[in-house]
């Protein structure tokens, strides 16, 4: 049974550089990365080595301690760097584009014909399994759980966040054969969750046998771990998994073709962007190219990912694993006098959820915001102002203090099976203490993955 | 202002790890960050961050005070001219400057004394645990003199103020960690360790001691307190009433702690505290409802000239809604949970009026009923979270 869900509680950011709704396709790079720190706790096993060739789709490194997992190359190439940090410690896997493309192929597959198995079992071998994302602890999943349920978001809803609507238009037949091998993994339901505000494109309305919800409200609303809550919350001991909505339509892509195409639709988007426009790439691409003209000013951070989870990346760097937008927005690296941009200002060039700015009366007026943390970190004193950012029958702060604390019990009980950091990046931005939550819920996660689970 | 950051920027090696005044960094940044906003960027998790910080925040609380900062300067220069002359009928609105003036020179130490005291002891403890100045005290070094009686001498402001920072606040680790209302906690020092300067008939207004024969320099709520006992001040209620009426309570014409008496500079406080969300209303809401239901209690039982006072005067005289508005809401020491903060301030109510009118001992119960909400607030908290936890348990058996 579909059933609309309304939120009041949230907070939409409103940010300059929307992406336009135009697409360029930009050469195939001539660097991609995979990197072990986008798939969190987990420890590669190298499979290459320096110099080998790979196609699209060959199987490069896989978990250490959980070997079915497996992670293949987005194309075809050298291997050119197996780049190490402190203790020998995996941090990318830079490959090198070949001019012409292969692929593995493991042949087209009928998947209502396949069965439960073999669908997973194909999945891991080819290096899809990635894509699965599970809650608790928010890490890749571990085929070995059996999910109540998988999620699936239709759209996001963070700041500048990419139209899925627009990005998966005309993939109808990639996106319902992912989503029906995604129906093969779990003997619960397959939720795919639409946006309450608009139309979803055919893409999503098309797909069969998938249990359709409506969600409406402000930012996390499209965070899969907000419809989680409202729709199948998580409790101990159980599982579901979650996928990108773009990653599906991969999912379905190799079931169609047999072959691992790791194309994806990005929005590079943000203030400092000249053009913020659409681009089809691929995963890990570097962005040198992308940004080639782009760019406004030196002093800028390019974010994979959206201003509230991305990863501070350089201008050369690359795309990560689960990013479907590229953000530029301007360092704030210096100091701001008190009377014009600081604490005592006007502050008509602050966003802010509080009133204690005028901007809160400019309902449509998006902001240029920097980086700068507008204040030094304290302890919690201001209490009430998380809890109007976070839609869950949680509480923030104190599953927050109790993840600051190593409090395994206090967690357990104030629901830390529920969350993951994505669905605290409302309350790291109002937070007057500065502090980083979404880092502070990524230790108690790891505390209760170590300890519990 | 191209030639003060200039000037930062200049200076910041020295004070930097390895620089020569390493020590002084604490105070470097202090100043700095009062000036400027630091260069910190994010670092980690969200790349952008609200405009707000607590600075921001504390000072709103300050600019919500001035208007009981203002009445309170001018009401202390109305009642120390009253004292003089022996006459409590004087013109309220007559000599308006140099009333302001009187009570100036009675506020002004008193502030420069919280915050000098104040802010010395948070330095030292700031340098002794490497951190700048936290703004927790920026709100209570006000606060403090607010509810102060006029006439208190300095160096007694001057020990509390030490007294509730060290005790009250540095010890439990500083901003965000102290249980009990700084402010508060320095009344209340004041209150058990001097009483007779912080009760009584001879310390409401300034200069009283000097003043006319069988003049009495009581508060409202002392008088009322007098029905309670043996000899009452008034025959009855009605004289009570004429000599302080509801509206000269409403707009703080009586005698009292500085900030205390104006019901409407408080509820102008209160609205700037409300509408900029600094303030719990929550809080305000339940503590004024608790306070009126009480009243109305006490009425129903009735039986003497105390009791039967109408439950809407206690709202407007002696501290309660100074302290509802800004005592109370002290995000640190309420409950911090939203049922919690509805109970917190309904039982603070109640119990305000409660020890005020039934207990023989003090003529004031907001102090002692906040700094006791305070001590529960945690507990409040902690089943407000349960009930939360079992919530969440329930769905598992029902599903």
């Amino acid at each position: 049974m579909s059933k609309t869900v309304k939120l009041r509680k949230g907070l939409d950011i409103r940010l300059i550089g929307i992406a336009n709704k135009v697409k360029s396709e930009v050469a195939l790079p001539k660097t991609v990365s995979v990197k072990p720190s986008d798939f969190h706790g987990m420890t590669p096993k190298m499979l290459v080595k320096e110099g080998q060739e790979v196609k699209a789709g060959s199987i490069i490194f896989q978990d250490k301690y959980n070997e079915p997992i497996k992670f293949a190359s987005p194309v075809s190439g050298t291997v050119e760097a197996i780049v190490r940090g402190e203790k020998r410690r995996i941090l990318e896997v830079l490959i090198s584009t070949s001019q012409d493309q292969q692929f593995e192929n493991s042949g087209k597959k009928e998947v209502a014909s396949m069965s439960n198995e073999e669908v997973k079992a194909l999945m891991l071998a080819s290096g899809l399994w990635p894509f699965v994302k599970q809650r608790p602890l928010d890490i890749v999943a571990n085929p070995v759980n059996e999910p109540k349920a998988i999620f699936v978001s239709a759209f996001d809803s963070s700041p500048l966040a990419p139209d899925f609507d627009y990005i998966l238009h005309g993939k109808n037949e990639e996106f319902s054969t992912g989503m029906e091998a995604l129906k093969k993994l779990t003997s619960g339901k397959v939720h795919l969750t639409l946006n309450g505000k608009s139309p979803a494109d055919s893409a999503f309305t098309e797909v069969k046998g998938v249990e359709v919800n409506k969600i409406i409200g402000k930012h996390p609303v499209g965070n899969v771990g907000t419809q989680i809550h409202h729709i199948d919350p998580v409790n101990k001991g159980e599982f579901v998994w979650t996928v990108n909505a773009q990653d599906v339509a991969i999912i379905g892509r190799f079931f169609l073709s047999g072959q691992y195409n790791a194309k994806r639709t990005i929005a590079l988007t943000g203030s400092e962007v000249k053009d913020p426009q659409y681009i089809d790439t691929i995963i890990g691409a570097n962005v040198a190219d992308i940004l080639e003209g782009q760019i406004t000013s030196d002093n800028v951070r390019v974010i994979s990912g959206n201003v509230l989870t991305g990863d501070k990346i350089s201008k050369d760097g690359h795309l990560g694993f689960y990013h479907n937008q590229i953000t530029v927005i301007p360092e704030g690296n210096e100091l701001k006098f008190v009377l014009t941009k600081g604490w005592l200002g006007l502050g008509f060039d602050k966003f802010s959820n509080s009133r204690l700015f005028p901007t809160f009366l400019s309902g449509k007026k998006k902001f240029r915001l920097d980086t700068n943390t507008n204040g030094e970190e304290r302890a919690f004193v201001v209490t009430g102002e998380l809890e109007r950012v976070f839609p869950f029958d949680i509480l923030p702060m104190q599953l927050t203090k109790a993840a600051i604390t190593d409090d395994i019990d206090g967690m357990e009980n104030l629901g830390i099976y529920e969350v993951a950091p994505e669905d605290f990046v409302l309350c790291e931005y109002v937070c007057t203490t500065k502090i980083n939550i979404q880092d502070k819920i990524r230790q108690g996660l790891d505390l209760i993955g170590e300890e519990c689970m | 202002m191209k030639f003060l950051e200039n000037i930062v920027h200049k200076m910041e090696p020295k004070f930097a790890k390895g620089g020569k005044l390493e020590k002084w960094h604490p105070m470097f940044e202090s100043f700095t960050t009062l000036a400027f906003t630091p260069a910190n960027v994010t670092q980690k998790g969200a790349h952008i961050r609200d405009g707000v910080d607590l600075k921001r925040t504390m000072i709103t609380v300050i600019i919500a005070m001035i208007p009981c900062l203002l009445f309170g300067i001018y009401n202390t220069g109305h009642w120390e001219m009253v004292a003089a002359a022996g006459d409590r009928s004087l013109d309220f609105w007559a000599d308006g400057g140099a009333k302001f003036m009187a009570g100036l020179w009675v506020v002004l130490p008193l502030i420069v004394v919280s915050y000098g005291v104040g802010l010395t002891i948070e330095f030292i403890f700031g340098f002794m645990r490497g951190h700048s100045l936290h703004e927790g005290f920026l709100v209570s070094g006000m606060l403090i003199p607010l509810v102060m009686p006029a006439d208190v001498p300095l160096w007694m402001v001057g020990v509390a103020t030490a007294f509730a920072v060290i005790i009250g606040k540095e010890i439990f680790g500083g901003t965000g960690m102290n249980i009990l209302n700084v402010a508060l906690t320095a009344r209340a020092f004041l209150f058990f360790a001097y009483p007779t300067s912080m009760s009584g008939d001879k310390v409401w207004m300034a200069g009283n001691e000097a003043s006319v024969d069988g003049f009495t320099g009581s508060t409202a709520l002392g008088d009322l307190a007098t029905f309670m006992s043996d000899k009452p001040v008034f025959e009855n209620l009605e004289a009570y009433t004429n000599n302080y009426s509801f509206l000269d309570s409403v707009w703080g014409i009586i005698p009292g702690s500085i900030g205390e008496t104006s019901l409407i500079a408080i509820m102008l406080g209160a609205l700037i505290l409300l509408f900029t969300g600094v303030g719990s209303l929550r809080i305000m809401a339940s503590f004024f409802i608790g306070g009126y239901v009480m009243g109305l209690i006490l009425n129903a039982f009735g039986g003497n000239e105390f009791l039967d006072l109408p439950a809407h005067f206690h709202l407007a005289i002696g501290g309660f809604a100074f302290g509802a508005v800004f005592m109370a809401t002290d995000p640190v020491t309420a409950s911090q949970t939203a049922t919690g903060k509805i109970i917190y301030g309904f039982l603070g109510g109640v119990i305000a009026i409660l020890i005020r009118v039934l207990n023989p001992a003090y003529p004031e119960g907001v102090m002692l009923a906040i700094l006791f909400m305070n001590v529960m607030a945690p507990i409040i908290d902690h089943y407000v979270v349960q009930g939360n936890i079992k919530r969440r348990l329930k769905r598992v058996k029902t599903a």
